[in-house]
């Protein structure tokens, strides 16, 4: 487990262009925190990081999922909206998630039993106005055996 | 000639009528509201489910209240993007097996030009060249129409609709779903001066853009430091956060006009029927001398009308029938 502190927006940013490079197709990542979090905010940089070239990523709540086209597919949900895990299982979320490209799931919590067992984590809560505690939660055989280590000593500068 | 309008896209199964003339002969929409409403939002699967147990009847009511039978039809329009895929599949696939046993065109119609169009329901007032403005839950778009179906995008949001800013803001502040009518409600007992937000304003990229998420997490931080302060005044916030997002509607609109030269206003969208945003709008609109078209609040949301005028404005003598229409979740 990693935490670091965000000040900014665009350090927000930042860090997900850091966490990007440790990124493989077929990964999950699953961002959790309430409302202004930085849940958009974190998925903005990563999808930019990873050659998305569209000059809007925006918000998935209306429709659930965005798909860009970057280094690999990237598939960004949102299950703001959502209420119930049948439901995501009705509408076949998994394929996605053991699919070639990336998955970014906002929400994610709301259908913790569903979700992969390796996945990347990442908490977002809020300290003051500008600030942002992000915390990196490691899931699974792949995350742990990645190097976060050393990854983690030069994320938050 | 008659032309049946299907909209499907979200949570309203809708459907209408419209004459050669233009003119509106039946427009039945049902909502699913009160089915996603105990949910806080749209539940997709649901929103299926509905559709396709709501849809033959809906269009029964429209062909029936417009006097006519469906042989009567000259062609069918279709909402067939953006939107949720298994919702507007219902309304595509009714569609076609519909214009296919009939034997006549079927039009594709994008859901956002749909509500642009929805300022042509019973007024065919001369409105184009025109900015138009598509604000909704899922969409806030600034497009420079140049004439029937002309239309270039000019600027969007760069994060949250605003409507999806009114439902985010409703639900932190407790207030329920959808959030639109209730902050409407609740500001107008507020002072919008109370609590100043700032409106976005991009200095690098398109300075047109919008953006509703660093209000909405502003006003999450407001509702929160001020919670157990007495004298709070829900109202004032209401007010504060509203009247933000009218400022930087009206603020980028009249700029993309006066950028463009042009001299007529078109309002759409679901949260065109706020009517704090029309009176800014008519106001604005009477200082610089413009027109402002804004449709009556019932063809502000989902409609079958929009689509169904949209479809007469598409339509061409001598168009087939063609099977490849498929739905679409992007713009």
């Amino acid at each position: 487990m990693f935490t670091i502190n965000s000040e900014s927006s665009k350090k927000t940013e930042k860090i997900a262009e850091k966490i990007s490079l440790l990124l493989s197709p077929g990964d999950v990542i699953c961002l959790i925190g309430e409302l202004g979090a930085g849940k958009t905010c974190f998925s903005k940089g990563l999808i930019r990081a990873l050659g998305v070239k569209n000059k809007y990523v925006v918000s998935p709540t209306f429709t659930i999922i965005n798909e860009y086209q970057g280094k690999y597919p990237i598939y960004h949900f949102d299950l703001y909206r959502l209420k119930n895990e049948n439901e995501l299982e009705a509408l076949g979320f998994e394929e996605y998630f053991y699919g070639k490209g990336i998955t970014l799931i906002e929400w994610a919590d709301k259908m913790k039993k569903l979700l992969p067992k390796d996945r990347l984590e990442i908490y977002f809560s809020y300290v003051n106005e500008n600030t942002r505690r992000i915390i990196l939660k490691p899931k699974g055989k792949l995350w742990v055996s990645r190097d976060m280590e050393s990854f983690s000593e030069n994320i938050g500068s | 000639m008659y032309i049946l309008g299907i909209e499907t896209s979200c949570d309203e199964t809708a459907a209408a009528v419209v004459n050669g003339k233009k003119e509106l002969l039946s427009n039945v929409v049902f909502s699913q509201l009160k089915i996603h409403k105990p949910y806080g939002g749209v539940v997709p699967e649901f929103a299926s489910r509905n559709h396709l147990k709501k849809i033959n009847t809906v269009i029964g009511q429209a062909i029936r209240e417009a006097g006519i039978k469906l042989s009567d039809l000259n062609a069918i329009s279709v909402t067939y993007k953006p939107g949720l895929v298994g919702s507007l599949l219902i309304g595509i696939s009714t569609a076609k097996a519909l214009a296919y046993a009939l034997n006549i065109p079927l039009i594709g119609i994008n859901h956002i030009y749909g509500h642009i169009y929805a300022n042509y329901v019973n007024d065919n007032r001369k409105k184009f060249p025109g900015i138009a403005l598509v604000v909704s839950g899922g969409h806030t778009s600034l497009f420079l129409c140049r004439g029937h179906n002309k239309f270039s995008l000019l600027s969007q949001t760069r994060d949250d609709a605003a409507g999806e800013a009114f439902d985010k803001v409703s639900k932190s502040m407790n207030l329920g779903y959808p959030g639109g009518p209730l902050i409407e409600k609740m500001a107008k007992a507020g002072d919008p001066g109370a609590f100043k937000f700032p409106s976005a304003r991009f200095k690098k990229g398109n300075k047109l853009d919008f953006s509703f998420s660093g209000l909405k997490t502003a006003v999450w931080c407001t509702y929160n430091k001020n919670i157990n302060v007495k004298n709070f005044n829900l109202h004032d916030l209401a007010a504060g956060f509203q009247k933000s997002v009218v400022d930087t509607l009206v603020r980028n609109t009249f700029e993309s006009a006066n950028r463009y030269k042009i001299k007529s206003i078109l309002l759409s969208g679901g949260v065109a029927s706020n009517s704090s945003l029309r009176e800014a709008m008519q106001e604005k609109a009477k200082k610089e001398g413009l027109d402002l078209f804004c449709p009556p609040k019932e063809f502000c949301t989902d409609n079958g009308a929009m689509v169904a005028v949209a479809g007469a404005y598409k339509f061409k003598k001598g168009m087939k029938f063609e099977f490849g229409l498929e739905p679409d979740a992007a713009f």
